[in-house]
């Protein structure tokens, strides 16, 4: 109930607000860029005083004042799909079948159907507004036989198709994109500045993109065009003018004139709303600065510590984060009063609050990274043991179970929607496909549960038969994590996937398997077999590569600002610390950091784990979130750093284990 | 009151007593390297053994550059390497395969450019200089185009150095290592700068040519000879003692991105100077052609352009030891400074000249610069009060001139010496107790090159007296200095020569910051100073406290 009214407050008072502002600026820059549109699309070279003035009148014409009203409304509208659909974790597909989920999920179809009728709308008043040809649907032409007639005008038609096809593509290329994701800059630059700085990237962006859109659409309407030509005739009882060619032949569509006004009008649609896109980015992401202590008790719940405890809205959590990392780097004032006791009591809440939650961040991708690679591991031994194809079949098992599961769709007032987080709470609850299954499989979608649970119980055996990757681990969080997994095994085994016959560990001996498990077994072996010789179906569960490591990672944003966040507050704490409260937390912070770190240099060593995704350029999507792990990596690093050349050699008096120590140590003498 | 050489103990004459002490016979003629008790890294690259690269540019490229390529692939090579008007080039230039129509259109186009970019270039002149000139004009080294030692760079934390060569190689000395990596890569051309990422180990940003490279050089692994995983596409000959030396980074920590991160945007390009934000997080490059600074987040290599109107390029960065500001000075007579929070800059118009060298003060609040044409040094003075949004604070309204550095005559035992003149960069030790001027020179007038240094004092009132010269060897010229960052007795100004030696000086005192009774707390120390005494008590530059 409370976490509700927090969300609330904060949607209410400050990203609805921040949504209608960035609406109101995107509307606001609607005349300027129609009055370009209009320019450009009556572009004569020979006439330049006919064309300006054509200009000034169709700029004054009640039609093209009516149009501008309808793109204000699909302004708006998009405005409100921003708002309603952004989030600040990507999801990330992990194989085809989920994107292909994600596709056909009807919040999506909605997006796309929405988008494209608006898409048609534009276009709409894009033909009025070139006036000419491509005025009207229909004109009036003569037929032989039956006097005047309307006939269809199939400029328009194009022109109208063209929009419609622009508009799902754009809400489709989103999707794949992500361009609903929302990134935080880590240089944040005042608004005004920003959008500049970006404009000439959205034009170049929306120009680039139409023209893909384009020849995607005349592609499409070559071979496809006369089926709309058809329905529209017969629907709206027009005529086909046999006197003029039809547009889907090749002499028809290389018509530069009616190439240059469907690119000018793609690009100017997509120019609309990739601007209202970047104006709701720049504004949610613009930093908000939260009290660290409330002056009234009735504000206590938007002050910095009860903020960024909550979970709800994720982007609260985020703003939240990132205040507590810039406040940590460049407010001695606002340090001073998180490291301040409270005032009856004398406790350091705020502290105690900012480093619990930093410190269970921290934790959590731990255990993620920990977890993943346990069962990547652990699936790289079945595979040696099990047959070849083996590694398809059971992609294609896992997958199919998790294929609709996994249509994870952003609605931006939820939980933290990565696959890492909903797959802690599955693995800690071993939810019904045993041992975290169901969701780590879409990105390790080669770890099946019969194989997981005989090389998972090799973690407790002596290092020898372990994979070399295990050999150099000796964490006592490893050696932790062994009976956890141990008493989750028998969930799999409840759910009628016992260890693989094949495997030949030590474990083996210790069950026999009934005769019914093993039937099933057996007869998903050869499903798995049949279904693994269709190539539709191998393409489908194909797992991406660096998929999984993206997906891991996919709200890393939030671990960045947390290590920021603490290690500027530690290496302040050496001067400005009065009370000594950081210091009592000093060793826990140090050894989740440690952990951290090498957990992450474990995962760097799987494949695909350190590939670098190439860069895209000229695209509004924003690929950042696939980088974000090599972000982490680096500021991890930074942050030990930070933490070890402040303190020097005091360190040495914090209470270690001696794993620990050996690191720390290489830290101190700079050999990381 | 200003300080001025005048006031200077006059550079003993002859072989340098007031730099530092060494035998001759200790150097050899092979690049080598040895430690002294101060661990200090003595380094000898003579001229002669290093091949620089003489290419002037587009035509040895297309020496480099097959011709039995296609076209495609030439044009492809054209276009990344110079961008529009190198592809139009290459077009032009192979006329006997492509179509007339093409060669003469692309003709045309490049005429029409070349115009353009000469009406650009009379705004701004050194748009007209080629890259290496460029980087020459801008470089923090004084003669770079024939100086053995093209950058050096302290590790911040450790007794790390790297040197950029006059081959393009880059060599990272660790007194801990008997062994020197050398860093090679395709696209390591004409390295104007270096710099060690702060709180790091590792990672070394290189301003190159037309990209910036950053090396991930594994601290573990130094020990070890390694090959360079890049193959050279068309690399000159190696010096023999570097060939087994080559260096790649160990398997196992880099399995597949390679050790060399390299960072490239249209139009950016040469790099003439990086510098990494103190804390480690971003990465600032700038180029004289570029008008933008390029910030860059090295780990996701992104990059955000700070674009801003006037000065037609960025030509020198240096950010504030608290990482709260950052200097951008410009080919034209205009600087900025940048405050890092929000990124809004101030504009520091109508010097006289360029603004060639600034450095900050250790706790950022004070920012020595240099104009070009001018031989003095002025200060600026920011009084932050935190919580205001920066740029309206704090600001100071005039710089105030502190030194006058122009030509004087000094008496020494040979006669009258001549020393002065413009001034080539600044350096400021990261205490804060010594400041090193590199003064041009000028080999006509009899004045050579050298390093005056001063004494300075921030708290609570700035001072800044004078402390004396750097001379080397007889016929040498200093090149290019840093102050080493890890020197605890201190402040140690390593120097790098132009007959290609690297050596140390040390200036022994006790820092300012330590309680201690009594004035200037610099006991003066054998090596560091001919005769200082006398001018212990002098002040001569006091900022008045108002």
């Amino acid at each position: 109930m409370f976490s509700a009214d927090q969300r609330c407050w904060f949607v209410r008072k400050v990203i609805f607000w921040r949504a209608v502002a960035s609406i109101a600026w995107s509307v606001l820059l609607l005349p300027p860029t129609t009055a370009l549109y209009v320019v450009l699309s009556r572009f004569s070279l020979f006439h330049p005083l006919q064309w300006l003035t054509e200009c000034l009148t169709v700029l004054t014409s009640a039609s093209a004042i009516f149009s501008f009203i309808l793109l204000c409304g699909v302004v708006l509208l998009v405005g409100f799909f921003n708002l309603e659909y952004y989030s600040v974790v990507p999801s990330i597909a992990c194989s085809k079948i989920a994107l292909l989920g994600h596709v056909l999920h009807p919040r999506q179809f909605f997006h796309s159907l929405v988008h494209c009728i608006m898409g048609v709308v534009v276009a709409w008043c894009c033909a009025v507004t070139i006036g000419g040809r491509y005025q009207a649907l229909g004109y009036p032409c003569m037929k032989d036989e039956s006097g005047p007639q309307m006939c269809l005008n199939e400029n328009h038609l194009v022109l109208l198709l063209a929009g419609a096809f622009v508009g799902y593509s754009h809400s489709l290329l989103g999707l794949v994109h992500n361009m609903n994701y929302i990134s935080f800059h880590t240089v944040q630059q005042y608004k005004y500045l920003c959008f500049k700085g970006t404009l000439p990237l959205v034009m170049r962006a929306s120009a680039v993109q139409a023209l893909y859109s384009l020849r995607n659409f005349l592609a499409l309407y070559f071979f496809m065009g006369y089926v709309p030509r058809a329905w529209v005739c017969r629907t709206l009882d027009l005529q086909v003018d046999s006197s003029v060619y039809s547009l889907d032949c090749v002499s028809g569509l290389l018509d530069l004139s009616l190439l240059y006004q469907l690119w000018i009008s793609a690009s100017f649609l997509l120019f609309t709303w990739y601007i209202t896109v970047l104006l709701f980015r720049i504004f949610v992401t613009e930093a908000y600065s939260f009290p660290v202590q409330p002056t009234f008790q009735e504000d206590a719940h938007q002050c910095l510590p009860e903020v960024i405890t909550g979970k709800q809205p994720t982007i609260l959590k985020f703003l939240a984060l990132q205040d507590l990392a810039r406040l940590s780097n460049h407010c001695p004032s606002r340090r001073q009063e998180v490291f301040s006791l409270s005032q009856p009591g004398g406790h350091p809440l705020t502290w105690t609050a900012v480093n619990r939650e930093c410190l269970s961040l921290l934790s959590d991708l731990t255990e993620r990274l920990v977890s993943h690679h346990d069962n990547v591991a652990s699936n790289g031994r079945t595979k040696l043991q099990s047959i070849g194809s083996d590694k398809k079949t059971s992609s294609e098992s896992s997958g199919s179970s998790v294929g609709l599961e996994d249509i994870r769709t952003p609605w931006p007032s939820t939980v933290l929607r990565t696959p890492g987080s909903v797959f802690l709470r599955s693995s800690v609850g071993a939810g019904p496909g045993g041992l975290g299954t169901p969701l780590t499989a879409p990105f390790t979608p080669d770890l099946d549960s019969p194989f997981t649970s005989p090389a998972l119980r090799l973690l407790t055996a002596p290092p020898g038969p372990l994979s070399p990757g295990y050999s150099s681990i000796q964490s006592p969080h490893i050696m932790r994590r062994g009976p956890k997994l141990w008493s989750a095994s028998p969930d799999s085994q409840l759910n009628g996937s016992p260890p693989a016959s094949p495997a030949s560990s030590p474990a083996q001996l210790e069950r026999k398997p009934s005769f019914l498990v093993t039937f099933l077994q057996n007869r998903k072996y050869q499903v798995k077999q049949f279904l693994a010789k269709r190539v539709v179906i191998m393409y489908l569960f194909y797992k991406l590569p660096e998929a999984s490591s993206q997906a891991l990672f996919a709200d890393s944003q939030a671990h960045i600002w947390a290590l920021e966040g603490l290690s500027h507050l530690v290496a302040a704490s050496y001067s400005e610390d009065q009370y000594g409260v950081v210091q009592t937390t000093l060793p826990s912070i140090l050894s989740a950091m440690l952990m951290l770190q090498e957990a992450v240099d474990r995962h760097f060593k799987l494949p695909h784990a350190s590939s670098k995704p190439g860069r895209s350029s000229f695209s509004m999507g924003d690929s950042s979130y696939k980088t974000l792990r090599f972000a982490l990596r680096a500021t991890l690093k930074t942050s030990i750093y930070r933490i070890t050349a402040t303190f020097g050699e005091h360190l040495n008096a914090v209470q270690m284990s001696s794993e620990h120590r050996k690191r720390l140590q290489n830290f101190l003498e700079y050999k990381e | 009151m200003m300080c001025s050489l005048a006031l200077f103990p006059p550079p003993l004459p002859g072989d340098g007593e007031t730099s530092h002490y060494y035998s001759k016979d200790e150097f050899t003629t092979d690049p080598s390297v040895w430690f002294e008790e101060s661990h200090a890294l003595n380094l000898y690259f003579p001229r002669e053994s290093l091949k620089p690269h003489s290419r002037p540019e587009s035509s040895s490229k297309a020496a480099f550059r097959d011709h039995c390529e296609t076209l495609y692939t030439r044009s492809a090579g054209a276009w990344r390497d110079a961008g529009l008007s190198g592809l139009l080039n290459e077009i032009a230039n192979s006329s006997a395969e492509v179509p007339k129509w093409l060669g003469v259109s692309s003709r045309c186009v490049l005429a029409l450019l070349q115009w353009v970019s000469s009406f650009h270039g009379s705004l701004f002149p050194h748009l007209t200089l080629s890259s290496e000139e460029m980087t020459a004009e801008f470089s923090q080294v004084l003669d770079w185009s024939d100086c053995a030692v093209r950058g050096f760079a302290w590790h911040p934390h450790t007794q790390k150095c790297a040197v950029a060569l006059l081959d393009d190689s880059i060599k990272i000395y660790n007194p801990k290592s008997s062994t020197s990596p050398t860093l090679k890569h395709r696209l390591q051309r004409s390295v104007a700068a270096l710099q060690w990422k702060p709180l790091c180990a590792s990672d070394l940003a290189v301003a190159c040519h037309n990209c910036l490279l950053v090396w991930h050089v594994d601290p573990t692994s130094l020990s070890t000879r390694y090959t360079h995983t890049h193959t050279h596409t068309h690399t000159q000959p190696h010096s023999p003692q570097v060939l087994p030396q080559r260096f790649h980074c160990s398997p196992s920590r880099r399995p597949s991105s390679g050790c060399a991160q390299v960072l490239s945007h249209p139009g950016h390009s040469p790099v003439t100077s990086v510098a990494w934000s103190p804390s480690g997080s971003l990465l600032v490059s700038a180029s004289p052609r570029d008008t933008a600074m390029l910030v860059w987040d090295v780990a996701v290599e992104s990059c955000v352009p700070l674009h801003r109107v006037g000065g037609g390029g960025v030509t020198h960065i240096s950010w504030s030891p608290d990482g709260s500001r950052l200097m951008a000075a410009t080919p034209s007579s205009l600087f900025r400074v940048w405050e890092t929070r929000m990124w809004t800059c101030e504009r520091w118009p109508s010097l006289k000249g360029r603004c060639q060298s600034g450095c900050w003060s250790p706790d950022g609040s004070r920012l020595l610069f240099t104009v070009q044409g001018e031989t003095v040094i002025y200060a600026l003075t920011f009084t932050d009060t935190p919580g205001l949004p920066l740029g309206m604070s704090g600001g100071p309204k005039a710089a105030t001139v502190v030194a006058d550095l122009s030509e004087t005559s000094l008496d020494t035992p040979d006669g009258d010496t001549m020393v002065g003149g413009e001034i080539q960069s600044l350096a400021w030790d990261p205490r804060g107790e010594r400041l090193a001027v590199l003064l041009k020179g000028d080999a006509g007038a009899g004045r050579p090159a050298m390093i005056a240094v001063f004494k300075t004092q921030i708290n609570p009132a700035f001072k800044l007296l004078p402390c004396g010269f750097v001379q080397g060897e007889p016929g040498t010229e200093p090149r290019l200095m840093q102050f080493n960052p890890n020197f605890r007795h201190g402040a140690q100004l390593t120097v790098c020569w132009s007959n290609g030696k690297i050596t140390h000086v040390a200036f022994y005192f006790m820092s300012a910051r330590v309680p201690q009774p009594g004035v200037g707390g610099s006991p003066p120390l054998p090596i560091s100073q001919g005769r200082p005494a006398d001018y212990v008590n002098q002040t001569l530059y006091t900022e008045l406290i108002s």
